[in-house]
């Protein structure tokens, strides 16, 4: 098989395709994963590949909704890892995934830069006039969270009438990817923003402070995670589901200011 | 050349052509043509139509009146340093409009260069319908000057001298003299600068967010409708490519036709990262 490597080479240019990968590349991972993942995959992905040698995890972040779409139409992933139930649903039922389960929990806050030009300190001044919001595009996981906190606010009734009318006029952008939405709001071009707790890292807390969500209005988003079928790493793949669902994985998602998988011993029932 | 090395080259240009091509094709291959009119009359499509066109004029407008004089200095004028502010002018061109973005943020955003004192103001630039356009001038701006520019320089240095011996003022000269005989280079390099604008993406998204009816053009709807649903995204692209095949067309006819034919008026290249007007 060696000879006829350039001649494969040669022909491939001839028709203008590259061979995808030299045969003794070692075994990559390619991790489909949700934006606010961003900062618990940066740490656990070294981790991972410590401790399987000769393994590589490559890394597509964004929102949910978009990596399934990705997935859909033939994107290369191994392992889904999506911020919502909504979007591994389809995937599933498609025979797209396999076997979902849920590996985190999130809740949200609201963002507002230090400044705070805007004098936000509670959930109901969102809805004052003339405040810049900024929110996540609807067909995002965070997006519709979102809507579901400002939904919950509204039909409380402790926040005023027409409440979430009022908070919708407010939002200035509806960012594709809630790392989109923190970004503006540590840019001070938004006066408070929604986003997961898990968002406000230690390098955003440097401009950013968060504002609770009370537990009664809140969410709380779950997690699930999948191998893809059409997966050529299947065994690989089932090692990294297991090591997020790990003592160890787990681990480092509440570092990362998530809820573990059974957020009944952390959060509320 | 015999027929036959014709067909060697011919063979030889085929990877290139196919790399353009064929990904129109596929794009083409998946629209669902016949759904196009019910796409096109629902609301957040139209709003995002109408708000590429109004502000990719305004644009358009903005970039003749102050990309005109600039032109004419870089046309005319030697000076020190002349090279530098021509690649300066240039730099756009090939930026990836990402980083286009982020400069106009830091420039303009909450702690930006003059947005900080804008912001004590009580003015802030961006997600507004301002910052899509300033985005659009920014990434598009080189486009006309650098055609506008061609297009003075070709015009003959003896008829702009006639004209003023015969006592016209500079001014005058340069509306009934200079500028009608470059006016094919002008709107050529305009169109194009236009075109360029309708497609923005990268500078917009980031500089002025994505907000139906105020921020989100054409192609922010398209990268927005592909998450609920693709076919919107696709039947919108089409669109967009079938508009930009004719805007080329219609440039290469006005300079085709132009007198600065022998100078070479190259199409610019468009962006980098897909950023063109099929963006």
């Amino acid at each position: 098989m060696r000879i006829h490597a350039p001649i494969v080479l040669a022909v491939s240019l001839l028709i203008g395709i590259l061979p995808v990968q030299p045969a003794d590349a070692a075994e990559t991972l390619t991790v489909f994963a949700a934006a606010s993942l961003t900062e618990f995959l940066g740490e656990a992905e070294p981790v991972f590949e410590k401790k399987h040698p000769g393994t590589q995890v490559r890394l597509n972040l964004a929102a949910s909704s978009r990596l399934r779409i990705q997935i859909e139409y033939g994107g290369p992933a191994d392992v889904f890892l999506s911020a919502n139930t909504k979007n591994m649903g389809p995937l599933v039922k498609a025979k797209l995934a396999e076997k979902p389960s849920v590996f985190a929990h999130n809740r949200l806050i609201i963002a507002v830069p230090k400044r705070n030009l805007a004098r936000i300190r509670a959930a109901a001044d969102l809805a004052r006039r003339g405040v810049k919001l900024v929110i996540a595009a609807e067909q995002t996981p965070i997006g519709t969270y979102t809507r579901e906190v400002i939904g919950k606010m509204d039909a409380c009734g402790d926040y005023g009438e027409d409440f979430a009318a009022r908070v919708m006029a407010n939002v200035r952008s509806h960012e594709p990817t809630v790392k989109a939405v923190v970004a503006r709001v540590y840019l001070g071009e938004a006066d408070a923003g929604i986003c997961y707790a898990s968002d406000i890292t230690p390098a955003i807390r440097e401009n950013v402070f968060s504002i609770d969500i009370p537990d009664a209005v809140n969410v709380v988003a779950a997690y699930p995670l999948a191998v893809i079928s059409r997966t050529r790493h299947r065994a690989l793949a089932d090692t990294f589901v297991d090591f997020v669902l790990s003592p160890e994985g787990q681990r480092l998602l509440v570092k990362h200011g998530f809820l573990n998988a059974r957020p009944t011993e952390t959060a509320r029932p | 050349m015999k027929p036959k090395r014709n067909v060697f080259l011919m063979l030889l240009s085929l990877p290139a052509l196919a790399l353009i091509v064929l990904p129109i094709v596929g794009l083409f291959w998946r629209a669902q043509l016949g759904r196009f009119g019910s796409y096109v009359c629902c609301k957040p499509v139209a709003e995002a139509l109408a708000l590429s066109l109004t502000t990719s004029g305004v644009t358009a407008i903005l970039i003749l009146l102050v990309g005109t004089p600039l032109a004419y200095w870089l046309a005319f004028a030697d000076f020190r340093g002349k090279r530098i502010v021509d690649t300066l002018v240039d730099l756009p061109v090939i930026l990836p409009p990402v980083v286009a973005g982020m400069a106009l943020l830091m420039t303009f955003g909450g702690f930006g260069l003059l947005g900080r004192y804008l912001n004590l103001a009580g003015i802030s630039i961006p997600l507004t319908t301002t910052a899509v356009v300033l985005a659009q001038a920014f990434v598009a701006g080189p486009f006309y000057i650098r055609q506008a520019r061609v297009g003075f320089e070709s015009v003959p240095r003896q008829l702009i001298m006639a004209s003023m011996t015969m006592g016209a003022s500079p001014l005058r000269t340069f509306f009934r003299v200079t500028a009608p005989v470059a006016s094919h280079a002008i709107l050529a390099g305009l169109v194009m600068a236009w075109a360029r604008a309708v497609g923005e993406f990268g500078a917009t998204l980031m500089f002025a967010g994505n907000m139906p009816g105020v921020t989100q053009t054409m192609p922010l709807a398209i990268y927005s409708a592909l998450e609920s649903d693709p076919n919107v995204a696709i039947v919108l692209s089409v669109t967009l490519v079938a508009t930009s095949f004719l805007v080329i067309i219609v440039t290469k006819s006005l300079l085709g036709t132009g007198r600065a034919r022998e100078r070479t008026l190259s199409m610019p290249a468009l962006s980098r990262n897909g950023g063109g007007i099929a963006a």
